[in-house]
């Protein structure tokens, strides 16, 4: 058992290109068809990894591993997410310092970098969207932005003023 | 200590990097490149790029990559750097883990919590802006060097949002592009 949960979220973690989010439809997949949680076990897991802080995907592996075998369980299915991933770009890592001097490594990633400010500029537009936020809630990300990009404030402040401005406003002012 | 700074580093960024991988690049930028620096903004902007060709999330991705890359920089050898890369990767996973353990301990009690649910009516909003800043904050000098950067940012945003390209095809477009554009 420990070592099936092990190559399932090895697995998992070695096929899903492009971030967390594409590995949960996988996540979900394996972990309720064979059986190992029901649907709407793994969609409360699903609700509370999401909440939380951290790196959504092995969020999510912890709370399945745990759920199944306890703290073995929980480790087993991290290692098992990270480790594709870790092994990967630790080749990168060790490779990529002495082929970044390469003429033609240097025309792809002068190319990349405007490419890679552009994919991180459309989820901001379409999460806003997906929230539905009003124009008076809009103020909150355009202060937010402006604050980390112009102020230099840090965006653990942010994190922390959001919570205790959801606090303040979901306990007590939407009351009244 | 450069072995503290990245656990401490990588620590704040596991227990602070709400609201999914996109969220997080500004903490990890600030952190990283800002307030410790630890690598440059251009390699930043690169670790970015790579992350979204190799499988894996992103903070697991740059925390491997920043743990090497931090102690090799520091002068130590590729064996020690490695252990670098653990380091990094092991400070980013363990707030999720303890999180995760109270949590489980707690369920019935998290679940639709209202303190919970009262949070989240101001974070996430304030994710759209964390996703915003990551974005202004890569948009300098060292990433957009001329009017070209400017037209595949253009091209890039416009396929990205309108044409809802897979972000892997994107950047692989990108890079064939870079070769005949510069």
């Amino acid at each position: 058992m420990f070592w099936r949960l092990f190559f399932t979220f090895a697995r998992i973690g070695m096929f899903t290109i492009g971030g967390g989010y594409a590995m949960v439809p996988l996540i979900e997949r394996d972990v309720v068809n064979k059986g190992w949680l029901s649907k709407e076990e793994f969609l409360d897991i699903f609700a509370i990894a999401q909440s939380m802080p951290g790196v959504f995907a092995v969020n999510i592996a912890i709370f399945v591993g745990y759920k199944l075998k306890g703290i073995p369980g929980s480790i087993l299915c991290a290692l098992g997410t990270i480790l594709p991933s870790f092994l990967i770009i630790l080749l990168i890592a060790l490779f990529f310092t002495q082929i970044q001097e390469n003429v033609w490594v240097e025309k792809i990633f002068k190319a990349l970098r405007p490419a890679v400010v552009a994919l991180i500029a459309v989820p901001c537009i379409t999460t806003a969207k997906a929230l539905k936020l009003s124009y008076k809630t809009l103020l909150i990300p355009i202060a937010a932005a402006l604050l980390i990009w112009k102020g230099g404030v840090s965006p653990i402040w942010i994190i922390l003023l959001a919570i205790a401005g959801g606090l303040i406003y979901g306990l007590y002012l939407k009351k009244n | 200590m450069i072995w503290l700074e990245l656990f401490y580093v990588y620590l704040k960024i596991g227990l602070f990097g709400f609201g999914g991988g996109y969220a997080m690049l500004s903490l990890i930028q600030s952190e990283v490149v800002e307030k410790h620096n630890l690598i440059s903004l251009q390699e930043f902007t690169d670790i970015v790029a790579i992350s979204q060709l190799t499988p894996g999330p992103i903070g697991i991705n740059s925390a491997t990559y920043i743990g090497y890359t931090a102690i090799h920089n520091a002068g130590y050898s590729v064996e020690i750097s490695i252990l670098g890369s653990v380091l990094t990767t092991f400070a980013v996973c363990l707030p999720s883990f303890i999180l995760v353990l109270l949590v489980s301990y707690y369920f019935s009690r998290v679940k639709n919590n209202k303190y919970v649910e009262a949070a989240f009516l101001g974070l996430r909003p304030a994710t759209v802006g964390l996703i915003a800043a990551a974005a202004l904050l890569l948009m300098n000098n060292d990433n957009f060097i001329d009017y070209k950067s400017f037209l595949i940012f253009g091209v890039a945003f416009f396929l990205t949002w309108k044409a809802k390209l897979h972000p892997i095809l994107m950047i692989l477009l990108a890079g064939i592009a870079g070769l005949f554009l510069y």
